[in-house]
């Protein structure tokens, strides 16, 4: 297979308190390969992971820079606390790069064992700059201290076949089969703007390539523009020190006691080793948050088809561990084996599905009123091997069915598709044109924000119900959550740095439920510490699950619950043993912030991070239809009346619509006016040069990007 | 009446915490409750009784998704 363009050696740095203090460039434009320095600059401001992505990302682009163009990078890190086997979540790879789907710095995090290998072979970042002339792969050996790029004519599309064929080739023996991991897309990335990355590590019981992707923002599609099939790491020799841990003794008493927790108390909160995250599937339909037909509704009767209980009895394998790096024992990867594909290139094949996650099993379920685990399961395959973003295709299509429902667009205009809500087979059919590029696969594959103006310019869709029915912000689509009912998500979604993901913060408990948040004050306090906090673990390589996802049985004695006290605790502690520094909680979130506040201002660089970046549609803000309104008039009906002194037995269901529209879209301005106050930015949503410098961000080039602006 | 996590809700006699619980429809296993400010311990709940006028507090840990 494929003949070696560039063969380049080097002497593997030795990872030193959690740094190797080497990053690894590649162009592919002209094949050129260098080693750069971490310096001390970087670890003090930019700390790690997804730090040292963005540092390295704004110096390849400009403001004019473009997902396609050739000096936009892929930058991946995994942290210093990254490769650990002591304590669970561990593993966890942070990608930047300029989104198609955004124009703008595009962040995800994905497990696997790329990220850790890379760094144990001499790399806490790599950079893939350029464009190749012809398809390509890179294979770093981090044993030998080598990076072979090599044509990659005639190798599969999709990643299951990929990734396996990869795995294979550059494995001495099955043993060594566990020291690979390949980074690649599918079949879509090349047809598509929400083509993602599979990032794989070779499970050896089940003698298959699992995944773990870095789906947001269109990260594959950069790949495949890029023409690199694929990224290969190998490193024999995983061990527990080799981070190389100023305080190994601490590591380990805290892994043992966070691991005691695990086996004690998951069976008893959130079943984590038996159904991993879609064990909240039941739970979010209980409490109207999950996202049905669209976000029109937040629960269905048929979820109990699809609930938890379905998966762990039918279809997922249990017992087996699953984590997705060594030593987790949160063990939420779960598998469905020997699953017989039904539809597509492989029907009548068996193969191992990772999933069904929440946001897959709520996405490709219920927000396309699909309540069939079988149809889930198989949509699940297709997404990964075809590398398909699956939120931004689940939104996307629940948007695109109710379009054809709402008589918007036609089923000609799709190309014959029946895409009515439920249809599973007419949602396999479009992943499956989708991957060959057909018909209307290849139009669904813009994303929401372009689907609205080909819809509205072109099949002549009503613009303003598109606006209210089309779930993105910033040109990203929402991930799985109902939540009209809670101001305070709401921002946490559309003021969410990259565009509406929940991985910066989920106050839907604490604000609707708890009623912990009565204040604008309230909920912009916490939509400051929650993304401030979770940023972390992206800068350090760590999963946010471990977090909150078990926590320890006196954990209700502490003042703030929600937050975890013991955990964060673990954090520091974890933090401090690994590199040797002397962190407390306080710094923590100051050392978050410092990135928080570049990637804001990274946006603003790019002509986006301003107010008008940060509106939402309005279905994330309350009822856009009747039947929404319906569907909660006694709700609604009493806050006219105890929010707005109205009397809604004098007015008519559109009154009562606009009337709460009103109030609710001036109730979403004051708490971005709040939330921006709480995080140093002005009324227009610049960081504030006096925030900057209170956290020691106060660079020469952050101050003239903002300078213009204030 | 009754206060849950603020907002009235109607008392009844008999009312247990398990009975309020049911009630509200918090069917998520993972809360912490507290009546007038004292932690009650799950194995109480078919036990525990509300009383008329109680401060109720149900606080769902989930700050992730």
């Amino acid at each position: 297979m494929g003949t070696i363009l560039k063969d380049y050696s080097y002497t593997p740095a030795k990872v030193k308190r959690g740094y190797s203090g080497k990053s690894l460039y590649i162009n592919v434009s002209d094949l050129s390969i260098e080693q750069k320095e971490i310096t001390d600059f970087m670890k003090e401001k930019f700390t790690g992971g997804k730090g040292f992505d963005l540092w390295y990302l704004w110096h390849a682009v400009t403001p004019e820079t473009r997902w396609d163009s050739p000096e936009n990078e892929i930058v991946m890190s995994v942290g210093p606390i990254g490769g650990i086997t002591q304590y669970a979540g561990t593993g966890k790879t942070l990608v930047c790069s300029i989104s198609p789907l955004t124009d703008m710095p595009i962040d995800s995090n994905v497990g696997g064992y790329f990220g850790p290998l890379l760094k144990f072979s001499g790399w806490d970042a790599f950079e893939l700059q350029g464009k190749s002339e012809k398809e390509i792969l890179i294979f770093i050996d981090g044993n030998n201290g080598r990076i072979q790029i090599e044509e990659a004519e005639d190798l599969p599309e999709d990643a299951h076949l990929l990734a396996e064929e990869l795995t294979k080739k550059y494995a001495e023996n099955e043993d060594d089969m566990v020291n690979i991991s390949v980074v690649c897309t599918g079949s879509v990335a090349k047809h598509a703007y929400m083509g993602m990355l599979n990032f794989s590590f070779y499970d050896p019981r089940r003698k298959v390539c699992r995944f773990k992707q870095a789906a947001r923002g269109g990260l594959g599609t950069i790949l495949h523009d890029k023409k690199v099939k694929a990224l290969v790491v190998k490193y024999r020799g995983v061990k527990p020190n080799l981070n190389d841990a100023a305080d190994i003794s601490t590591i380990n008493k805290v892994g043992v006691k966070y691991h005691k927790e695990m086996h004690d108390l998951d069976h008893k909160q959130n079943k984590m080793r038996q159904i991993g995250t879609a064990n909240t599937i039941m739970i979010m339909s209980q409490y109207d948050l999950l996202p049905t037909r669209n976000f029109q509704m937040g629960g269905d009767p048929e979820t109990v088809k699809i609930s938890p209980q379905v998966f762990i009895e039918e279809w997922l394998t249990q017992g087996l561990h699953d984590g997705c790096w060594y030593g987790c024992t949160m063990s939420c990867a779960k598998c469905a084996d020997h699953f017989l594909l039904t539809t597509g290139p492989y029907a009548g094949q068996r193969v191992t599905v990772d999933g069904p996650e929440y946001e897959c099993a709520a996405g490709l379920g219920a927000n396309l009123g699909v309540f069939d685990p079988q149809a889930i399961l198989e949509e699940n395959f297709y997404c990964d091997t075809y590398g398909i973003d699956l939120i931004s295709f689940a939104t996307c299509t629940a948007f695109i069915m109710e379009c054809y429902q709402r008589g918007q667009i036609t089923r000609e205009q799709m190309g014959g598709l029946d895409l009515r809500f439920g249809n599973s087979q007419a949602v396999l059919e479009l992943m499956h044109l989708m991957s060959r590029g057909e018909g209307f696969g290849k139009i669904a594959g813009l994303g929401i924000r372009k689907l609205k103006k080909v819809f509205v310019e072109e099949f002549g869709a009503d613009p303003q119900l598109l606006q209210d029915i089309g779930m993105e912000v910033k040109g990203l689509e929402y991930s799985e959550y109902a939540h009209k009912e809670s101001l305070a998500q709401q921002g946490g979604f559309a003021m969410a740095i990259k565009g509406p993901q929940h991985d910066e913060a989920w106050l839907i408990f604490m604000d609707m439920v708890n009623k912990q948040l009565p204040t604008f004050e309230d909920k912009a306090n916490a939509l400051y510490y929650f993304p401030m906090f979770r940023t972390w673990f992206g800068l350090v390589g760590l999963c946010k699950l471990p977090w909150n996802d078990i926590v320890p049985a006196d954990n209700y004695k502490t003042d703030s619950p929600a937050k975890v006290p013991e955990h964060v605790q673990n954090y520091v502690d974890l933090f401090n043993a690994v590199t040797g520094r002397n962190i407390d909680k306080e710094e923590l979130i100051i050392q978050s912030e410092r990135v928080y506040q570049f990637q804001r201002v990274f946006n603003v660089r790019m002509g986006k991070g301003e107010r008008k970046d940060d509106y939402a549609p309005y279905r994330s803000l309350g009822p856009v239809t009747r039947e929404e309104y319906l569907s909660r008039q006694e709700l609604y009906d009493k806050q006219l009346r105890d929010f707005q002194q109205l009397d809604p037995e004098t007015m008519d269901l559109d009154e009562k619509i606009a009337a709460t529209r009103r109030y609710r879209e001036d109730q979403y301005e004051q708490l971005m006016d709040a939330v921006y106050r709480r995080r140093g930015w002005t009324e227009n949503g610049i960081p504030t040069p006096e925030r900057l410098k209170e956290i020691g961000m106060d660079l020469p080039e952050l101050l003239e990007v903002i300078e213009p602006k204030l | 009446m009754i206060k849950v996590n603020t907002e009235d809700f109607p008392w009844h006699p008999g009312m247990t915490v398990r009975a309020l619980l049911d009630e509200k429809l918090f069917t998520f296993r993972h809360i912490i409750v507290r009546v007038n400010g004292e932690f009650v311990p799950e194995e109480d709940y078919e036990k525990q009784l509300i009383q008329d006028g109680d401060d109720v507090l149900v606080l769902h840990l989930m700050a992730g998704g």
